[in-house]
């Protein structure tokens, strides 16, 4: 799988909102892209992670 | 007093032909008119776009003097109608569109669909997360740019604009946000503001790389 650019070993059969939390992300904080289309929040819960999947995880930080 | 006809002659003289055509015919969203927001749509007006849609719930507050674009005869009035006295002092003929409320996962969609190419301006990880995901999933022909990582006082050189989906670049250092440890000055967060607003400009001349 590769995350941001780079390449992970996926660590048996997990959900990306699973990952996600792993990761340390704040869920309400971020957007990702999965294989070059942005997942719904509603679908983090649903979509089972594989060795194919690419993400760009988005986090956004305070200001403006 | 100032023709409409002088103003677009200035245009004419600082832009090329070729960008002028196309920029007279952008129309660009900007959500939030905060430190960054007030900034993009004065530098967009000023470029002389065709149409700028501004939206913002909130009010003029002395906190904002020190990095928005608003002056002290402003406090009180709503940043929609502030923004909007502003805007005709430096272009009386640029249409503009006001939503004066909260932007919402729900509503986003409904009030940014018109606008190809949406500036994200507000001040909460949270706003913005919204904005960007309500707009990338419900909307397939707009764009989003985002503003995330323009707190404290560290080198200019750290904010910088990234390309992180195919509808959404992301402008800013990506990590300073605001805290209790961190200032927010107007220069800073004013570089984060010219790279959004260049990044919509590109975008109107069809640019799609940053």
């Amino acid at each position: 799988m590769r995350v941001n650019g780079n390449k992970r070993f996926l660590e048996g059969r997990i959900t990306l909102k699973e990952f996600l939390l792993k990761e340390g992300y704040r869920l309400e904080h971020i957007a990702v892209e999965r294989n070059g289309k942005i997942v719904p929040k509603a679908e983090y819960e649903t979509i089972m992670l594989t060795e194919a999947d690419t993400l760009e995880i988005v986090s956004f930080v305070g200001g403006g | 007093m100032l023709t409409r006809e002088r103003f677009e002659q200035e245009l004419d003289r600082r832009q090329t032909p070729k960008v002028r055509e196309r920029l007279r015919e952008g129309t660009v969203a900007v959500a939030g008119l905060g430190g960054l927001g007030s900034n993009i749509a004065l530098m967009l007006a000023r470029t002389g776009i065709r149409k700028l849609f501004l939206a913002d719930f909130d009010r003029v507050d002395p906190s904002n003097l020190n990095r928005q674009a608003y002056t002290i005869s402003q406090i009180g009035m709503k940043k929609t109608e502030a923004m909007s006295e502003l805007i005709r002092q430096v272009n009386p003929w640029i249409e503009l569109g006001f939503f004066d409320g909260r932007v919402t996962q729900e509503n986003a969609a409904e009030l940014f669909r018109p606008y190809p190419i949406i500036c994200e301006a507000f001040d909460s990880p949270k706003a913005k997360a919204e904005l960007v995901n309500g707009v990338l999933s419900q909307l397939p022909d707009n764009t989003v740019i985002s503003g995330s990582g323009m707190a404290g006082s560290y080198s200019s050189n750290l904010i910088k604009t990234a390309k992180k989906m195919k509808r959404l670049y992301v402008c800013g250092d990506g990590t300073h946000g605001i805290s209790t440890e961190e200032s927010l000055t107007a220069a800073r967060v004013s570089i984060c503001a010219g790279h959004e607003a260049n990044m919509a400009i590109r975008l109107i001349l069809g640019e799609e790389e940053v």
